[in-house]
Protein backbone atom coordinates (compact mmCIF):
# COMPACT_ATOMS: atom_id res chain seq x y z
CA UNK A 1 0.00 0.00 0.00
CA UNK A 2 2.67 2.91 1.15
CA UNK A 3 4.43 1.61 -2.36
CA UNK A 4 1.64 2.45 -4.24
CA UNK A 5 1.18 6.08 -2.88
CA UNK A 6 4.77 6.46 -3.13
CA UNK A 7 4.51 5.32 -6.67
CA UNK A 8 0.90 7.86 -6.79
CA UNK A 9 2.12 10.66 -5.10
CA UNK A 10 5.72 10.69 -7.29
CA UNK A 11 3.10 10.56 -10.48
CA UNK A 12 1.06 13.79 -8.83
CA UNK A 13 3.89 15.58 -8.18
CA UNK A 14 5.77 14.92 -12.03
CA UNK A 15 1.77 15.88 -13.20
CA UNK A 16 2.25 19.23 -11.13
CA UNK A 17 5.62 20.15 -12.29
CA UNK A 18 4.69 19.73 -16.22
CA UNK A 19 1.75 22.21 -15.46
CA UNK A 20 3.71 24.42 -13.54
CA UNK A 21 6.31 24.46 -16.10
CA UNK A 22 3.94 24.52 -18.99
CA UNK A 23 2.01 27.79 -17.35
CA UNK A 24 5.70 29.41 -17.01
CA UNK A 25 6.10 28.95 -20.84
CA UNK A 26 2.73 30.34 -21.71
CA UNK A 27 3.63 33.19 -19.64
CA UNK A 28 7.25 33.46 -20.86
CA UNK A 29 5.58 33.41 -24.43
CA UNK A 30 3.12 35.77 -24.32
CA UNK A 31 4.29 38.18 -21.67
CA UNK A 32 7.61 37.99 -22.40
CA UNK A 33 7.43 38.54 -26.69
CA UNK A 34 5.04 41.39 -26.39
CA UNK A 35 6.27 44.91 -26.25
CA UNK A 36 7.81 46.35 -24.74
CA UNK A 37 11.57 45.11 -25.63
CA UNK A 38 14.54 45.09 -23.91
CA UNK A 39 17.01 45.58 -26.87
CA UNK A 40 19.77 45.62 -25.02
CA UNK A 41 19.14 42.57 -22.94
CA UNK A 42 18.78 40.85 -25.49
CA UNK A 43 21.79 42.21 -27.15
CA UNK A 44 23.40 40.77 -23.68
CA UNK A 45 22.21 37.98 -24.31
CA UNK A 46 22.88 36.81 -27.72
CA UNK A 47 26.87 37.43 -26.52
CA UNK A 48 26.53 35.84 -23.79
CA UNK A 49 24.79 32.83 -25.01
CA UNK A 50 25.78 32.52 -28.25
CA UNK A 51 28.94 34.61 -29.07
CA UNK A 52 30.63 32.91 -25.70
CA UNK A 53 29.45 29.15 -26.28
CA UNK A 54 31.43 29.00 -29.46
CA UNK A 55 34.97 27.66 -28.67
CA UNK A 56 33.10 24.90 -26.12
CA UNK A 57 30.64 24.07 -29.47
CA UNK A 58 32.98 24.38 -32.07
CA UNK A 59 35.93 21.85 -30.20
CA UNK A 60 32.97 19.45 -29.07
CA UNK A 61 31.97 19.39 -32.73
CA UNK A 62 35.39 19.01 -34.34
CA UNK A 63 36.20 15.67 -32.08
CA UNK A 64 32.93 14.37 -32.67
CA UNK A 65 33.67 14.91 -36.41
CA UNK A 66 36.73 13.29 -36.20
CA UNK A 67 35.57 10.09 -34.24
CA UNK A 68 32.66 9.38 -35.73
CA UNK A 69 35.55 9.16 -38.97
CA UNK A 70 37.28 6.85 -37.34
CA UNK A 71 34.64 4.56 -36.18
CA UNK A 72 32.66 4.83 -39.37
CA UNK A 73 35.76 3.55 -41.19
CA UNK A 74 36.45 0.92 -38.90
CA UNK A 75 33.02 -0.39 -39.38
CA UNK A 76 32.76 0.06 -43.10
CA UNK A 77 36.03 -2.03 -43.53
CA UNK A 78 34.13 -5.08 -42.37
CA UNK A 79 31.95 -4.14 -45.59
CA UNK A 80 33.71 -2.96 -48.29
CA UNK A 81 31.92 0.21 -47.30
CA UNK A 82 34.75 2.38 -46.55
CA UNK A 83 33.76 5.13 -48.95
CA UNK A 84 30.73 6.03 -47.55
CA UNK A 85 32.98 7.77 -44.80
CA UNK A 86 32.42 10.74 -45.94
CA UNK A 87 28.51 11.09 -46.65
CA UNK A 88 27.84 9.45 -43.27
CA UNK A 89 29.90 11.97 -41.55
CA UNK A 90 28.32 14.46 -42.67
CA UNK A 91 24.65 12.85 -42.47
CA UNK A 92 25.46 11.91 -38.94
CA UNK A 93 26.69 15.58 -37.99
CA UNK A 94 24.17 17.69 -39.47
CA UNK A 95 21.21 15.48 -38.76
CA UNK A 96 22.20 14.43 -35.18
CA UNK A 97 25.12 14.68 -33.13
CA UNK A 98 25.61 18.49 -34.28
CA UNK A 99 22.13 19.73 -32.52
CA UNK A 100 22.26 17.14 -30.25
CA UNK A 101 25.98 18.00 -29.04
CA UNK A 102 25.98 21.35 -29.33
CA UNK A 103 22.63 21.70 -27.15
CA UNK A 104 23.99 19.55 -24.61
CA UNK A 105 27.29 21.58 -24.30
CA UNK A 106 24.98 24.74 -24.52
CA UNK A 107 23.01 23.20 -21.68
CA UNK A 108 25.49 22.62 -19.41
CA UNK A 109 26.86 26.49 -19.93
CA UNK A 110 24.21 28.27 -20.39
CA UNK A 111 20.84 26.61 -18.78
CA UNK A 112 23.46 26.11 -15.51
CA UNK A 113 24.67 29.96 -15.39
CA UNK A 114 21.03 31.16 -16.16
CA UNK A 115 19.52 29.32 -13.23
CA UNK A 116 22.22 30.57 -11.20
CA UNK A 117 22.10 34.28 -12.10
CA UNK A 118 18.22 34.37 -11.76
CA UNK A 119 17.91 32.08 -8.84
CA UNK A 120 20.62 34.42 -6.72
CA UNK A 121 18.20 37.73 -7.85
CA UNK A 122 15.26 35.93 -6.72
CA UNK A 123 16.43 34.78 -3.11
CA UNK A 124 18.36 38.03 -2.88
CA UNK A 125 14.85 39.85 -3.46
CA UNK A 126 16.46 41.38 -6.91
CA UNK A 127 13.34 40.05 -8.62
CA UNK A 128 11.08 41.71 -6.26
CA UNK A 129 13.07 45.09 -6.73
CA UNK A 130 12.36 44.64 -10.35
CA UNK A 131 8.64 44.88 -10.27
CA UNK A 132 8.89 47.89 -7.87
CA UNK A 133 10.56 49.84 -10.53
CA UNK A 134 7.90 49.43 -13.29
CA UNK A 135 9.63 46.56 -14.85
CA UNK A 136 7.95 43.13 -15.81
CA UNK A 137 10.41 40.62 -14.81
CA UNK A 138 9.58 38.04 -17.29
CA UNK A 139 9.94 40.58 -20.33
CA UNK A 140 13.08 42.18 -18.92
CA UNK A 141 14.80 38.58 -17.43
CA UNK A 142 12.77 36.03 -19.47
CA UNK A 143 11.91 36.97 -22.51
CA UNK A 144 15.13 38.56 -23.89
CA UNK A 145 16.84 35.07 -22.79
CA UNK A 146 14.47 32.88 -24.61
CA UNK A 147 14.50 34.88 -27.54
CA UNK A 148 18.16 34.81 -27.31
CA UNK A 149 18.75 31.05 -27.18
CA UNK A 150 16.67 30.27 -30.06
CA UNK A 151 17.83 32.70 -32.42
CA UNK A 152 21.63 31.42 -31.62
CA UNK A 153 21.21 28.17 -31.03
CA UNK A 154 20.66 27.67 -35.36
CA UNK A 155 23.80 29.90 -35.29
CA UNK A 156 25.42 27.51 -33.17
CA UNK A 157 24.52 24.68 -34.54
CA UNK A 158 25.24 25.54 -38.46
CA UNK A 159 28.73 26.23 -37.33
CA UNK A 160 29.34 23.00 -35.56
CA UNK A 161 27.97 21.26 -38.68
CA UNK A 162 31.03 22.47 -40.46
CA UNK A 163 33.42 22.15 -37.92
CA UNK A 164 32.30 18.65 -37.79
CA UNK A 165 32.53 17.95 -41.14
CA UNK A 166 36.04 19.36 -41.37
CA UNK A 167 36.72 17.42 -38.10
CA UNK A 168 35.75 14.05 -40.10
CA UNK A 169 37.57 15.57 -43.29
CA UNK A 170 40.78 15.82 -41.89
CA UNK A 171 40.95 12.57 -39.81
CA UNK A 172 39.58 11.24 -43.15
CA UNK A 173 42.26 13.12 -45.31
CA UNK A 174 45.61 12.96 -43.51
CA UNK A 175 45.36 9.11 -41.06
CA UNK A 176 42.83 7.30 -42.94
CA UNK A 177 44.73 7.98 -46.80
CA UNK A 178 41.27 9.33 -48.39
CA UNK A 179 41.62 12.15 -51.38
CA UNK A 180 40.49 15.72 -50.58
CA UNK A 181 38.72 16.19 -53.98
CA UNK A 182 36.85 12.85 -53.90
CA UNK A 183 35.80 13.11 -49.98
CA UNK A 184 34.37 16.70 -50.62
CA UNK A 185 32.75 15.84 -53.38
CA UNK A 186 31.25 13.19 -51.50
CA UNK A 187 29.98 14.99 -49.09
CA UNK A 188 28.29 17.89 -51.18
CA UNK A 189 26.87 14.63 -53.01
CA UNK A 190 25.20 13.15 -50.36
CA UNK A 191 23.73 15.54 -48.12
CA UNK A 192 20.26 17.64 -48.96
CA UNK A 193 19.46 20.81 -47.89
CA UNK A 194 16.97 19.07 -45.34
CA UNK A 195 18.92 17.16 -43.68
CA UNK A 196 20.98 20.55 -42.90
CA UNK A 197 17.48 22.68 -41.92
CA UNK A 198 16.31 19.69 -40.06
CA UNK A 199 19.30 19.74 -37.71
CA UNK A 200 18.98 23.80 -37.69
CA UNK A 201 15.11 23.33 -36.93
CA UNK A 202 15.65 20.97 -34.12
CA UNK A 203 18.56 23.56 -32.38
CA UNK A 204 16.18 26.55 -32.62
CA UNK A 205 13.37 24.19 -30.13
CA UNK A 206 16.72 22.96 -28.02
CA UNK A 207 17.06 26.76 -27.29
CA UNK A 208 13.73 27.34 -26.11
CA UNK A 209 14.36 24.16 -23.96
CA UNK A 210 17.75 25.81 -22.72
CA UNK A 211 16.54 28.96 -21.43
CA UNK A 212 13.13 27.88 -20.45
CA UNK A 213 15.01 25.60 -18.03
CA UNK A 214 17.55 27.93 -17.25
CA UNK A 215 14.56 30.37 -16.36
CA UNK A 216 12.14 28.70 -14.71
CA UNK A 217 14.23 26.88 -12.15
CA UNK A 218 16.14 30.35 -11.87
CA UNK A 219 12.68 32.08 -11.01
CA UNK A 220 11.64 29.38 -8.66
CA UNK A 221 14.51 28.78 -6.85
CA UNK A 222 14.61 29.63 -2.42
CA UNK A 223 15.98 29.18 0.18
CA UNK A 224 19.93 30.82 -0.20
CA UNK A 225 22.81 29.55 -1.78
CA UNK A 226 21.46 25.54 -1.58
CA UNK A 227 18.62 26.63 -3.09
CA UNK A 228 20.75 28.38 -5.54
CA UNK A 229 22.45 25.21 -6.24
CA UNK A 230 19.64 22.52 -6.79
CA UNK A 231 17.88 25.07 -9.11
CA UNK A 232 21.41 25.01 -11.62
CA UNK A 233 21.26 21.81 -11.41
CA UNK A 234 17.69 21.19 -11.71
CA UNK A 235 18.10 22.94 -14.52
CA UNK A 236 20.90 21.24 -16.59
CA UNK A 237 19.47 17.39 -15.83
CA UNK A 238 15.90 18.57 -17.03
CA UNK A 239 17.87 20.55 -20.03
CA UNK A 240 19.62 17.86 -20.95
CA UNK A 241 16.78 15.51 -21.06
CA UNK A 242 14.65 16.99 -22.46
CA UNK A 243 16.78 17.94 -25.32
CA UNK A 244 16.78 13.99 -25.56
CA UNK A 245 13.46 13.25 -25.50
CA UNK A 246 12.85 16.16 -27.60
CA UNK A 247 15.57 15.08 -30.29
CA UNK A 248 13.66 11.58 -30.68
CA UNK A 249 10.14 13.50 -30.66
CA UNK A 250 11.26 15.42 -33.54
CA UNK A 251 13.19 12.81 -35.46
CA UNK A 252 10.62 10.55 -35.32
CA UNK A 253 7.54 12.85 -35.71
CA UNK A 254 8.94 15.47 -38.49
CA UNK A 255 12.34 14.22 -40.48
CA UNK A 256 11.97 10.61 -40.96
CA UNK A 257 10.68 10.19 -44.44
CA UNK B 1 -15.54 60.04 5.11
CA UNK B 2 -13.61 58.94 1.84
CA UNK B 3 -11.59 55.69 2.13
CA UNK B 4 -7.89 55.66 3.30
CA UNK B 5 -5.76 55.59 0.06
CA UNK B 6 -4.29 52.15 1.30
CA UNK B 7 -6.21 49.55 2.98
CA UNK B 8 -5.62 46.59 4.49
CA UNK B 9 -8.66 44.69 5.68
CA UNK B 10 -8.35 40.64 7.30
CA UNK B 11 -5.15 39.56 5.50
CA UNK B 12 -4.33 36.13 6.22
CA UNK B 13 -1.51 34.59 4.46
CA UNK B 14 0.40 30.96 5.02
CA UNK B 15 3.43 29.55 4.38
CA UNK B 16 2.74 26.03 4.24
CA UNK B 17 1.49 25.12 8.00
CA UNK B 18 2.57 28.06 8.94
CA UNK B 19 -0.45 30.79 9.72
CA UNK B 20 1.39 33.97 9.26
CA UNK B 21 -0.93 36.49 8.81
CA UNK B 22 -3.92 36.12 10.70
CA UNK B 23 -6.28 38.76 10.16
CA UNK B 24 -4.82 42.09 9.55
CA UNK B 25 -6.51 45.12 9.34
CA UNK B 26 -5.13 48.70 8.81
CA UNK B 27 -5.19 51.87 6.66
CA UNK B 28 -2.92 55.00 5.44
CA UNK B 29 -4.71 57.77 4.23
CA UNK B 30 -3.52 59.72 1.50
CA UNK B 31 0.06 61.72 1.82
CA UNK B 32 0.36 60.21 5.39
CA UNK B 33 2.76 58.20 7.05
CA UNK B 34 2.38 54.97 8.98
CA UNK B 35 5.21 53.22 10.58
CA UNK B 36 4.78 49.51 11.67
CA UNK B 37 6.38 48.61 14.60
CA UNK B 38 6.84 44.59 15.85
CA UNK B 39 9.01 41.85 17.08
CA UNK B 40 11.33 39.93 14.44
CA UNK B 41 9.35 37.44 12.37
CA UNK B 42 5.94 39.12 13.07
CA UNK B 43 4.93 39.44 9.89
CA UNK B 44 5.84 43.16 8.53
CA UNK B 45 7.97 42.40 5.72
CA UNK B 46 5.34 40.07 4.60
CA UNK B 47 2.42 42.36 4.66
CA UNK B 48 4.20 44.79 2.87
CA UNK B 49 4.61 42.12 0.17
CA UNK B 50 1.42 41.10 -0.26
CA UNK B 51 0.07 44.70 -1.16
CA UNK B 52 2.83 45.29 -3.48
CA UNK B 53 1.27 41.91 -4.85
CA UNK B 54 4.68 39.51 -4.47
CA UNK B 55 2.49 37.50 -2.09
CA UNK B 56 -0.73 36.53 -2.92
CA UNK B 57 -2.56 35.88 0.43
CA UNK B 58 -5.00 33.69 1.03
CA UNK B 59 -8.28 35.90 2.38
CA UNK B 60 -8.89 39.76 2.87
CA UNK B 61 -9.14 42.75 0.64
CA UNK B 62 -6.42 45.50 -0.10
CA UNK B 63 -7.83 48.67 -1.97
CA UNK B 64 -5.76 51.65 -3.16
CA UNK B 65 -8.25 54.13 -3.68
CA UNK B 66 -11.02 52.07 -3.72
CA UNK B 67 -9.93 49.67 -5.91
CA UNK B 68 -9.51 46.10 -4.94
CA UNK B 69 -5.42 44.94 -6.06
CA UNK B 70 -5.55 41.13 -4.54
CA UNK B 71 -6.56 40.05 -7.92
CA UNK B 72 -5.03 42.15 -10.39
CA UNK B 73 -3.03 40.30 -12.74
CA UNK B 74 -0.79 40.70 -15.99
CA UNK B 75 -0.75 44.79 -16.92
CA UNK B 76 -2.96 46.05 -14.85
CA UNK B 77 -0.80 44.75 -12.13
CA UNK B 78 2.01 46.08 -13.66
CA UNK B 79 -0.07 49.64 -13.58
CA UNK B 80 -0.56 49.62 -10.47
CA UNK B 81 3.22 48.31 -9.28
CA UNK B 82 4.50 51.46 -11.53
CA UNK B 83 2.54 53.83 -8.64
CA UNK B 84 4.58 51.74 -5.70
CA UNK B 85 8.38 52.23 -4.97
CA UNK B 86 10.11 50.54 -2.13
CA UNK B 87 13.36 50.09 -0.16
CA UNK B 88 13.83 46.19 0.26
CA UNK B 89 15.49 45.21 3.95
CA UNK B 90 17.93 43.36 2.00
CA UNK B 91 18.43 46.75 -0.30
CA UNK B 92 17.95 44.47 -3.04
CA UNK B 93 20.32 45.95 -5.35
CA UNK B 94 20.59 44.62 -8.98
CA UNK B 95 24.45 43.41 -8.96
CA UNK B 96 24.77 43.82 -12.60
CA UNK B 97 24.24 47.14 -13.27
CA UNK B 98 26.43 50.12 -11.55
CA UNK B 99 25.56 52.20 -8.83
CA UNK B 100 24.07 55.24 -10.54
CA UNK B 101 21.99 52.51 -13.22
CA UNK B 102 20.52 50.65 -10.23
CA UNK B 103 19.47 54.31 -9.09
CA UNK B 104 18.26 55.68 -12.01
CA UNK B 105 16.40 52.41 -12.96
CA UNK B 106 13.04 53.27 -12.38
CA UNK B 107 13.56 56.32 -14.49
CA UNK B 108 14.61 54.84 -17.50
CA UNK B 109 12.80 52.02 -17.74
CA UNK B 110 9.81 53.05 -16.15
CA UNK B 111 9.75 56.92 -17.36
CA UNK B 112 11.60 55.99 -20.59
CA UNK B 113 13.80 58.69 -19.26
CA UNK B 114 17.19 59.58 -21.46
CA UNK B 115 20.53 57.79 -19.87
CA UNK B 116 22.22 61.50 -19.78
CA UNK B 117 19.61 63.23 -17.57
CA UNK B 118 18.83 60.03 -15.65
CA UNK B 119 22.56 59.88 -14.47
CA UNK B 120 22.63 63.53 -13.84
CA UNK B 121 19.08 62.89 -11.32
CA UNK B 122 20.66 59.88 -9.62
CA UNK B 123 23.87 62.18 -8.69
CA UNK B 124 21.11 64.14 -6.80
CA UNK B 125 19.81 61.62 -5.17
CA UNK B 126 22.74 59.19 -4.24
CA UNK B 127 23.77 62.75 -2.32
CA UNK B 128 20.73 63.60 -1.10
CA UNK B 129 21.78 59.79 0.83
CA UNK B 130 25.21 60.71 1.58
CA UNK B 131 26.53 59.44 -0.72
CA UNK B 132 29.35 60.97 -2.64
CA UNK B 133 29.35 60.77 -7.19
CA UNK B 134 32.62 59.09 -6.93
CA UNK B 135 30.73 56.21 -6.20
CA UNK B 136 27.75 56.19 -8.85
CA UNK B 137 30.27 54.28 -11.67
CA UNK B 138 31.12 51.26 -9.32
CA UNK B 139 29.38 47.73 -8.92
CA UNK B 140 27.17 47.63 -5.96
CA UNK B 141 29.17 44.77 -4.26
CA UNK B 142 32.13 47.21 -3.35
CA UNK B 143 29.67 49.12 -0.89
CA UNK B 144 29.61 48.37 2.69
CA UNK B 145 26.37 47.32 3.91
CA UNK B 146 24.70 50.74 5.29
CA UNK B 147 25.86 52.09 1.81
CA UNK B 148 24.03 49.30 -0.19
CA UNK B 149 20.91 50.57 2.10
CA UNK B 150 21.39 54.03 1.01
CA UNK B 151 21.74 53.46 -2.76
CA UNK B 152 18.11 51.46 -2.48
CA UNK B 153 16.81 54.40 -0.26
CA UNK B 154 18.23 56.43 -3.17
CA UNK B 155 16.77 53.58 -5.86
CA UNK B 156 13.15 53.86 -4.43
CA UNK B 157 12.66 57.45 -4.11
CA UNK B 158 14.06 58.21 -7.39
CA UNK B 159 11.39 57.87 -9.82
CA UNK B 160 8.67 59.62 -7.21
CA UNK B 161 6.36 57.24 -6.85
CA UNK B 162 3.15 58.13 -4.99
CA UNK B 163 3.17 55.32 -2.63
CA UNK B 164 6.82 54.25 -1.39
CA UNK B 165 7.49 51.35 1.44
CA UNK B 166 10.82 51.52 3.68
CA UNK B 167 11.61 48.21 5.12
CA UNK B 168 13.37 49.06 8.24
CA UNK B 169 15.28 52.28 6.37
CA UNK B 170 18.02 53.01 9.37
CA UNK B 171 18.60 49.49 10.04
CA UNK B 172 22.80 49.16 10.17
CA UNK B 173 23.48 53.03 9.40
CA UNK B 174 25.16 54.68 12.52
CA UNK B 175 23.06 57.19 14.45
CA UNK B 176 23.80 60.28 12.92
CA UNK B 177 23.20 58.94 9.51
CA UNK B 178 20.21 57.25 10.65
CA UNK B 179 18.93 60.81 11.76
CA UNK B 180 19.80 62.26 7.86
CA UNK B 181 17.71 59.39 6.57
CA UNK B 182 15.03 59.71 8.70
CA UNK B 183 15.17 63.53 7.93
CA UNK B 184 15.09 62.30 4.58
CA UNK B 185 12.22 60.17 4.24
CA UNK B 186 10.15 63.24 6.18
CA UNK B 187 11.13 65.54 3.80
CA UNK B 188 10.30 63.73 0.66
CA UNK B 189 6.71 62.50 1.97
CA UNK B 190 6.04 66.09 2.31
CA UNK B 191 7.57 67.00 -0.64
CA UNK B 192 6.15 64.91 -2.91
CA UNK B 193 3.11 64.28 -0.83
CA UNK B 194 3.56 60.16 -1.00
CA UNK B 195 2.01 57.41 1.25
CA UNK B 196 4.34 55.95 3.09
CA UNK B 197 4.71 52.73 5.29
CA UNK B 198 7.68 52.34 6.71
CA UNK B 199 8.39 49.19 9.16
CA UNK B 200 11.13 49.85 12.14
CA UNK B 201 12.27 48.90 15.33
CA UNK B 202 14.00 51.98 16.10
CA UNK B 203 11.67 53.89 18.50
CA UNK B 204 13.45 56.73 17.61
CA UNK B 205 13.27 56.71 14.21
CA UNK B 206 9.67 56.04 14.55
CA UNK B 207 8.53 58.55 16.11
CA UNK B 208 10.00 60.89 13.71
CA UNK B 209 8.88 59.46 10.64
CA UNK B 210 4.95 58.63 11.53
CA UNK B 211 2.05 60.15 11.60
CA UNK B 212 0.77 57.15 12.95
CA UNK B 213 2.34 53.96 14.04
CA UNK B 214 0.96 50.24 13.99
CA UNK B 215 1.74 47.41 15.88
CA UNK B 216 1.45 43.96 14.49
CA UNK B 217 1.68 40.74 17.04
CA UNK B 218 1.03 37.36 16.09
CA UNK B 219 -0.20 38.32 12.65
CA UNK B 220 -2.81 40.90 13.90
CA UNK B 221 -2.43 44.40 14.58
CA UNK B 222 -2.94 44.91 18.15
CA UNK B 223 -2.70 48.88 18.43
CA UNK B 224 -2.76 51.57 16.01
CA UNK B 225 -3.27 55.09 16.51
CA UNK B 226 -1.19 58.54 16.11
CA UNK B 227 2.20 58.43 16.85
CA UNK B 228 2.34 60.96 19.90
CA UNK B 229 -0.33 59.07 21.78
CA UNK B 230 1.77 55.79 21.80
CA UNK B 231 3.33 56.46 24.94
CA UNK B 232 -0.32 56.49 26.46
CA UNK B 233 -1.55 53.75 24.22
CA UNK B 234 -2.27 51.73 28.03
CA UNK B 235 -1.67 48.59 25.15
CA UNK B 236 0.77 46.28 27.54
CA UNK B 237 2.15 44.81 24.00
CA UNK B 238 2.88 48.15 23.24
CA UNK B 239 4.64 49.42 26.49
CA UNK B 240 6.44 46.20 26.18
CA UNK B 241 7.32 46.70 22.59
CA UNK B 242 8.87 50.44 23.29
CA UNK B 243 10.29 50.17 26.35
CA UNK B 244 11.77 47.13 25.38
CA UNK B 245 11.22 45.13 28.50
CA UNK B 246 11.17 41.11 28.58
CA UNK B 247 8.23 40.74 30.93
CA UNK B 248 5.27 41.11 29.70
CA UNK B 249 2.24 39.49 27.05
CA UNK B 250 4.41 39.59 24.23
CA UNK B 251 5.72 35.67 24.47
CA UNK B 252 9.46 35.50 23.10
CA UNK B 253 10.00 32.61 21.28
CA UNK B 254 13.70 30.99 22.15
N1 LIG C 1 8.87 33.20 1.31
C1 LIG C 1 8.64 32.68 2.53
N2 LIG C 1 8.47 31.35 2.67
C2 LIG C 1 8.22 30.82 3.88
N3 LIG C 1 8.10 31.52 5.01
C3 LIG C 1 8.25 32.84 4.95
C4 LIG C 1 8.53 33.50 3.70
N4 LIG C 1 8.63 34.82 3.93
C5 LIG C 1 8.43 34.99 5.26
N5 LIG C 1 8.20 33.81 5.87
C6 LIG C 1 7.90 33.63 7.31
O1 LIG C 1 6.96 34.58 7.69
C7 LIG C 1 7.26 35.10 8.97
C8 LIG C 1 7.24 36.60 8.93
O2 LIG C 1 8.30 37.04 8.11
P1 LIG C 1 8.60 38.58 7.87
O3 LIG C 1 9.74 38.63 6.91
O4 LIG C 1 7.35 39.29 7.52
O5 LIG C 1 9.10 39.05 9.31
P2 LIG C 1 9.37 40.52 9.79
O6 LIG C 1 8.26 40.91 10.67
O7 LIG C 1 9.65 41.39 8.61
O8 LIG C 1 10.68 40.30 10.67
P3 LIG C 1 12.03 41.16 10.71
O9 LIG C 1 11.78 42.30 11.62
O10 LIG C 1 13.01 40.21 11.29
O11 LIG C 1 12.35 41.55 9.31
C9 LIG C 1 8.59 34.51 9.38
O12 LIG C 1 8.35 33.55 10.37
C10 LIG C 1 9.13 33.87 8.15
O13 LIG C 1 9.75 32.66 8.48
MG1 LIG D 1 11.29 42.12 7.71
Amino acid sequence: MTFLATIGSFIFSMLAEVGRVSIFARDAVIRGLLPPWYFRQLIDQIIRIGYNSLPVVGLTAFFTGGALALQIYIGGTRYNAENLVSSIVALGITRELGPVMAGLMVTGRVAAAIAAELGTMRVTEQIDALTTLSTNPFKYLVGPRILAAVITMPVLVGIADIIGILGGFIVGTTSLGFNYAAYIKNTTDFVEFTDVTSGLIKAAVFGFIIALMGCYHGFNSKGGAQGVGRATTNAVVSGSILILAANYALTSLLFSE
Amino acid sequence: MAEPHIVLENIHKSFGSKHVLKGVNVGVGKGRSLVVIGGSGSGKSVTLKCILGLLHPEKGSIRVDGQEITDLRGSALDQMMGRFGMLFQGAALFDSLTVWRNVAFGLIQGKKMKPGEARAIAIDKLAEVGLGPELADISPAELSGGMRKRVGLARAIAPEPEIIFFDEPTTGLDPIMGDVINNLIVDSVKRLGATTITITHDMASARKIGDDIAMIYKGKIVWCGPANEIDQSNNPYVDQFIHGREEGPIEIEL
